[in-house]
């Protein structure tokens, strides 16, 4: 085929799908169904392996279809399926721009040892039985991240100037509403991932896809052998070298007629500018093809620059910082494990197939879901918690366990979440209200959704808090609420394994009847 | 437009000169409409809540005796709640349609809803059936989720909550009308009238951790009062308030009270859930802050059975 079409078709879908992707993530008033992202999702590779790993039912094996569409027409989930894949198609694009018609992307011999080490490396780390490196470098989670903690950010504070100006019209079908609010050290990895992916594409097309990428280098080794391939027929080309200027894989060694299919993505741009109809897309014919080029060993400066940068980002973070005290509480709270959003059964669980996309995150209406800085360790750094000083989970919300594409977090229907505990009550009393001061405050049990937290007779006429752990969910309402500051005088203890609550009691009240007025 | 022009006043006025003198200006707007009345309280048992409120409010006049043709109206229910209308956490949306529909009817030129919620906003006001049935009946529903809808007012009459945050509906409606659902409460044993207010206000937590009651009984001397306050006991919280754990921990009583005097209200609320009002401490602090009476006895209550 030499359809220009086929290129068309391609643009299409990947527009459709990104669109589709980011959306996904700005998408803070849940205006889009479920089902339109659903299947985009589902087709996300290393999400899709890693909830395969963990529940076995074909219904999360959207990385067959992978596998199979790259054996057939080859990297086409990097053209069409891979949002950062298109993201880099577009800031590629507008690089090109940038250099008007003097762009050209030309040949570039792979860098096979970089490719190959950084993808033996993740798969090692991964059978070592950590996510740290894929849930890193996977394209899918890195423009998911870039765009809950960098694009939504802006969407909000535009959504919010316009709803300012529309409240003067009193209007408030747009309204304010709140930022996500991210600890600082959260911001590095992604702004250095998409600042490295944005300025590799920006000068040299799909250089990371063909180099850090693992997941690229990975469906390259099977694209090697894919049915459908480009091809260039050695009797019509007359050389000219078009169709290696605008191939942003670098991987058109026209002197030679020969195509990298492992770095190739299929992207058909090289179809549509050759003047000589010499370059197709077909079925493979076996003849005496050319293999492709030895391993490139100059490896340039960004090769270390890469490493050095992987070395450097642990180092780089800190602990997140407590709030300024105004009217201080004495005895800090001892928190043993950070607590994981419901559905993800225990940390180890959760930890070992959360890659850190920060879906949930941004799905969160209640905005408790936060990324992790150190508190699962260095390994799960970006992973989200629970962060109850942000915000509660509410008793009647699902939507984490919903939209989790890696099955870190597994379904929960909502009666099943509502007796999950995912950590535990603790009530520090030299640090309460009602102690300290002697007056009522009882925040803690208002906003508890399952009376965990009672308010119990003191002294007089006051009320204090009393724990019960058993109907405890671990929500974080009463941390959230609790109004002492530093230490809070309630707070959630995560569980490192998620356990059953108790159903809160049920019984008949005793009194049924009103006849008379009692005034 | 006209509510941004009052702000921009209001800070020129400057802020230090005390929310008397700087809201000065808006007192012929929201003065007083009540002078009809001849009950001091009614009470409506029997009934459905959109047909007690019907009942009720015709005792009181009408609602022409308290909304002019129009008037801004802001109908601030409890909505605090991401629970659905039967667990009677929340003010019954039934009511609040009624309540509505008969602004508009009167005339009102704007009638606007609003809480600041507890649970997340968009849920609670849409799952507590507030928003459809606000809407349906042409209110306005209007979000209180972000600090920038508050400003800040004196209280002169506080003992401590001498400064707080306002939503700006409360301040520039003329007439605000109170709609709290009367709820056991785990901290102050009793929500109803005067602790609803507290949904009025953008920083809470500041109650909380400075004399809970004296701060409800502060904030009842705030010069913007309910014009009116209707108290839903349809569905009444008896246990686990303020949001409940189950269905089986409110019972239906059927019941509304309709008082322009918060505290009465309040005292006679308390005894609709067996407590004497001298338990719940801001009952007593808001007599003695002058809000209305506690006396209910002595007055002129018209009680209505269907």
């Amino acid at each position: 085929m030499r359809s220009s079409a086929l290129r068309k078709v391609r643009i299409i879908l990947a527009v459709l799908v990104f669109v589709i992707i980011t959306l996904s993530f700005i998408d803070f008033r849940q205006i889009i169904p479920d089902k339109w992202f659903n299947i985009v999702l589902f087709l996300q590779f290393v999400p899709s392996v890693l909830d395969f790993m963990n529940i076995q039912v074909l219904a999360s094996a959207g990385f067959v279809f992978v596998l199979v569409l790259t054996i057939l027409t080859g990297r086409s989930y990097c053209s069409v399926l891979c949002p950062l894949g298109i993201y880099q198609d577009i800031i590629s694009r507008v690089g090109g721009r940038f250099k008007g018609k003097f762009r050209r992307f030309g040949y570039g011999k792979p860098y096979n040892i970089l490719r190959y080490v950084i993808l033996a490396l993740t798969l090692i780390v991964m059978l070592a039985g950590s996510v740290f490196l894929i849930s890193l470098l996977d394209p899918y989670s890195i423009f998911g991240r870039s765009a809950t903690y960098l694009l939504q950010p802006v969407v909000i504070m535009g959504n919010n100037l316009i709803a300012a100006v529309s409240a003067l019209f009193d209007n408030y079908t747009i309204f304010k509403v709140d930022f996500i609010k991210i600890p600082f050290a959260a911001f590095i990895i992604p702004v250095l991932l998409l600042g490295l992916v944005s300025y590799m594409s920006f000068t040299r097309g799909r250089l990371y896809c063909n180099t850090v990428c693992p997941l690229g280098t990975f469906l390259g080794f099977i694209s090697r052998l894919s049915v459908l391939r480009i091809r260039i027929d050695e009797e019509s080309c007359t050389h000219c070298g078009l169709c290696a200027a605008k191939c942003k894989a670098s991987c058109i060694d026209f002197k030679n007629e020969n195509v990298d299919l492992s770095r190739c993505v299929t992207c058909f741009n090289c179809l549509t500018v050759c003047n000589d109809k010499a370059i197709s897309y077909g079925l493979w014919k076996i003849g005496p093809g050319k293999t492709d080029t030895e391993p490139d060993q100059d490896k340039r400066g960004f090769i270390t620059g890469i490493l050095a940068l992987l070395a450097f980002i642990p180092r780089t973070l800190k602990a997140q910082d407590t709030p300024v005290p105004k009217k201080e509480s004495t005895v800090p709270e001892n928190r043993t494990s950070p607590a994981c959003p419901p559905g993800g059964i225990s940390i180890e669980h959760f930890n070992n197939y959360c890659t850190a996309c920060s879906l949930c995150v941004s799905a969160c209406p209640n905005n408790v879901i936060i990324p992790s800085v150190n508190e699962y360790g260095i390994a799960g750094i970006m992973q989200p918690r629970m962060d109850y000083h942000k915000g509660f989970c509410n008793y009647e919300c699902i939507r984490c366990t919903e939209v989790c594409p890696s099955g870190a977090l597994l379904p929960l229907a909502l009666e099943a979440k509502k007796l999950t505990q995912i950590g535990k009550v603790n009530f520090i009393k030299e640090n309460c209200i009602v102690e300290t001061e002697r007056t009522d405050c009882g925040a803690c049990s208002e906003n508890c959704p399952t009376k965990a937290v009672q308010m119990v007779p003191y002294i007089g006429n006051l009320v204090i808090p009393e724990i019960n752990n058993e109907i405890c969910v671990g929500c974080g309402a009463c941390e959230y609420a609790c109004p002492t500051k530093p230490y809070k005088a309630i707070f959630v203890d995560g569980n490192p394994v998620h356990q059953d609550a108790k159903k809160p009691e049920e019984k008949e009240l005793e009194v049924q009847e009103m006849e008379e007025f009692p005034f | 437009m006209k509510r941004r022009d009052f702000f921009i006043k209001s800070v020129g006025a400057g802020l230090a000169a005390g929310a008397a003198f700087s809201m000065g200006g808006y007192n012929k707007l929201w003065a007083s409409p009540a002078s009809a009345t001849t009950y001091d309280m009614v009470a409506i048992m029997g009934g459905e809540p959109d047909a007690m409120f019907d009942k009720g409010i015709s005792a009181l006049g009408g609602i022409t005796n308290f909304v002019k043709k129009g008037q801004t109206v802001v109908i601030k229910p409890n909505i605090g709640w991401d629970k659905t209308p039967e667990m009677a956490a929340n003010t019954n949306p039934l009511l609040i349609k009624r309540i509505v529909e008969h602004c508009i009817r009167a005339g009102a030129g704007k009638v606007y809803v609003f809480d600041h919620t507890i649970s997340n906003w968009v849920k609670s006001y849409k799952n507590s059936g507030i928003e459809k049935a606000a809407k349906d009946a042409g209110a306005k529903i209007v979000p209180a989720n972000t600090e920038n809808y508050y400003h800040e007012v004196t209280i002169p009459g506080a003992s401590i909550l001498k400064k707080a945050k306002v939503h700006e509906l409360i301040l520039e409606s003329d007439v605000f009308i109170n709609v709290p659902v009367l709820k056991h409460h785990s901290s102050t044993k009793m929500t109803a009238t005067m602790k609803n207010l507290m949904g009025n206000v953008w920083d809470r937590g500041f109650w909380h951790s400075n004399n809970l009651h004296q701060c409800i009984a502060d904030y009842a001397t705030f010069e913007k009062k309910p014009t009116l306050n209707i108290i839903d006991c349809y569905r009444v919280m008896m246990r686990h308030g303020p949001q409940g754990t189950s269905v089986s921990d409110s019972m239906v009583m059927k019941a509304q009270i309709i008082s322009t005097d918060m505290l009465a209200a309040d005292t006679a609320a308390a005894s609709m859930i067996k407590m004497s009002p001298e338990q719940i401490d801001y009952i007593p602090l808001a007599n003695e802050k002058g809000i209305g009476r506690m006396d209910i006895e002595n007055l002129n209550i018209h009680r209505i059975k269907m």
